[in-house]
């Protein structure tokens, strides 16, 4: 009986449909993306602190939209349980910290991105035999199991969490470079997460076009022939899967430490979702994508939730509401996300000397 | 005996109560192009998916190159030597015609997926591994004439590219036994004349199986024929034996060849 979802429709799962993705980036997007880098680096020369702290925070979910990208946009993997990943070596940090004096940098960020990636290989050794809806609704079960497991038990902190009081020290061996070293310095932590993200972009657009990604992307398209053409795609999705786990792990630990407390709710279901919507609001495959859509999906959150108060109603309370039109309004208007979006616009201006 | 690449002996497979395909035994042979033909619902395509790894069967017994490949899972069968083209077309859409061919050929290096090298490995020649790959693919591109569109989005072009991209991506994987699913379903004249004449190409050095309802084309290109109705194979042998088999004649070739 196993074999027969394989058959159905030629083997192509229902959440792939058979349009391509923005995978190779277009002049005008390269130049916004561009324009873009530019605005980060100079951003903490002209933000205050509490501007620099949350734009750190954009660019850690950016981190953390990416390697969720990997999964949904590559390989066409719906996860809904990624943040269990994200919050897991959060609490690594969390539990590595000791209670009166900080913790090296240098191995405490490997430790907790192993853990992540250990945990997604176990848990992605049996999901990823699922396929479709079946996927989403197992990767959800296994993230409200870590998320429970949390939630409930005292020693990990319960329904309250943990506090990290020092952030990790990034001394090599007591000895400090520079006056800046050190990520109690808000800027260098914002420098830190920015060469971070742009390292993880690199990695992930270079995968992208390698054997492996190749591999990844005829599996998002058609797992079926994939097969068929003598490809193991358990091994390649498991791969992913662990991958993604483990850089989800990155961003977990860089929230840890820059917010210095972890709560059951950052491995909740809502978390897993936002990244989904991060995804989709930016534009799935291509990486880019995914940090502009992590960027809009925070700011826009922002707005909603600074709404005024009208007459009796909060707007602000409701924001969950704003929001869910919003992404609505997206999807319907532009089905690739904001960069499908500037990509079509670009396009049109680039047509219409020629019409 | 040595030529026989694939062999099937009493190849059952149940649905519930109704043998799709029932006691089936075939072998074939390098050289050699072997036609199975029935009228719809014969079970020549579940006899396809049996061979092929895509269904396991109930009974009976599958040896590919001398090994017992009872049940093995598709990619298995695929790294093992057995290619397969489908009834209805079964390409990458979004992808190139070459991607997809080249995608067809890069099964056939050694696949490391865990391996950090093939994370950050180039698809382009810069890499060893992917100048085998891409010369395969360009040899394959140009074998099966698809060279005016290499750079085509395979769900652009024609039906009858499709399908000659689909026997393409079968050979890009290097498969000993071919086994060709309808290879000429809704194709014109000329595109059909191209595929015989390609499949006549590659003949010599392939065990083939090939279904089809094209009688003139079988007729044309087969060695060997196996003729199924209900699931059971009715009758066996040369075209000019299938020809005057009074049988297949009641069966099956009187509805068309009346």
């Amino acid at each position: 009986m196993r074999h027969f979802d394989r058959l159905s429709e030629n083997g192509s799962s229902p959440m792939s449909t058979a349009k391509s993705n923005l995978e190779i980036l277009p002049r005008s997007i390269q130049v916004v993306l561009c324009l873009g880098l530019i605005a980060l680096v100079a951003f903490p020369f002209v933000g205050t602190d509490f501007y620099t702290q949350m734009v750190t925070r954009m660019m850690i979910l950016a981190i953390f939209a990416m390697s969720l990208d990997l999964l949904q946009g590559v390989t066409g993997l719906v996860s809904l349980g990624h943040a269990a990943y994200f919050g897991l070596a959060g609490y690594a940090l969390a539990f590595l910290t000791p209670q009166g004096a900080p913790v090296s940098l240098w191995w405490t960020l490997p430790a907790a991105m192993l853990g992540a990636g250990l945990a997604a290989l176990v848990i992605g050794f049996l999901v990823v035999r699922t396929h479709g809806i079946y996927f989403i609704m197992v990767t959800m079960a296994f993230a409200q199991m870590v998320f429970f497991l949390f939630f409930d038990n005292k020693v990990l902190g319960g329904s309250d969490g943990l506090y990290i009081n020092f952030k990790p020290d990034a001394s090599l061996f007591g000895w400090t470079p520079f006056a800046w070293w050190d990520l109690d310095n808000k800027a260098t932590l914002y420098y830190v997460t920015l060469i971070l993200m742009l390292m993880v972009y690199a990695f992930l657009r270079r995968l992208l076009w390698s054997p492996f990604g190749r591999a990844l992307a005829g599996i998002r398209v058609n797992e079926h022939r994939m097969r068929a053409m003598g490809f193991s795609t358990f091994g390649y999705k498991l791969t992913a899967f662990t991958l993604a786990g483990s850089l989800a792990g990155l961003a977990g630990y860089l929230w840890g430490a820059q917010s210095g407390y972890m709560n059951p709710e950052l491995m909740g279901f809502h978390m897993s979702a936002h990244a989904i919507m991060m995804v989709i609001l930016g534009g799935m495959g291509n990486f880019a994508g995914a940090i502009v859509g992590a960027f809009a999906f925070e700011y826009v959150l922002h707005l909603f939730k600074d709404l005024p108060t009208l007459g009796s109603v909060n707007l602000g309370k409701h924001w969950q509401l704003w929001m869910g039109s919003f992404i609505v309004l997206v999807v319907v208007f532009a089905p690739r996300g904001l960069l499908g979006l500037v990509e079509r616009f670009s396009k049109k201006s680039e047509d219409a000397p020629h019409e | 005996m040595s030529d026989i690449l694939l062999s099937a002996k009493g190849l059952t497979k149940r649905f519930g109560g109704l043998a799709a395909v029932n006691d089936v035994s075939l072998d074939l042979r390098r050289g050699r192009i072997h036609a199975v033909i029935g009228p719809n619902g014969a079970g020549k395509s579940t006899l396809t998916n049996l061979l092929s790894g895509d269904i396991t069967p109930t009974s009976g017994h599958i040896t590919l190159g001398g090994k017992d490949v009872t049940g093995w899972s598709p990619e298995q069968m695929s790294l093992a030597g057995l290619g397969r083209s489908y009834q209805k077309t079964n390409i990458f859409l979004p992808f190139t015609v070459w991607e997809n061919v080249r995608l067809a050929s890069q099964s056939r290096v050694g696949q490391a997926p865990w391996s950090p090298l093939s994370w950050l490995s180039d698809t382009r020649n810069v890499a060893i591994k992917s100048i085998a790959i891409n010369d395969r693919a360009t040899r394959t591109i140009e074998l099966s004439g698809l060279q005016n569109k290499r750079n085509a989005i395979a769900g652009t072009i024609s039906h009858g590219e499709q399908r000659q991209l689909e026997i393409a991506m079968t050979l890009a994987t290097e498969p000993q036994v071919l086994m060709l699913d309808e290879p000429l379903a809704g194709m014109g004249v000329a595109e059909a004349e191209a595929m015989v004449g390609l499949l006549l190409r590659v003949k010599k050095d392939h065990a083939m199986l090939l279904v089809e309802h094209d009688m003139d084309a079988v007729f044309a290109l087969a060695d060997h024929l196996t003729v199924m109705v209900n699931g059971q194979v009715i009758a066996s042998g040369t075209p000019a034996d299938i020809r005057a088999d009074a049988k297949v004649q009641a069966a099956y070739l009187g509805e068309e060849h009346a």
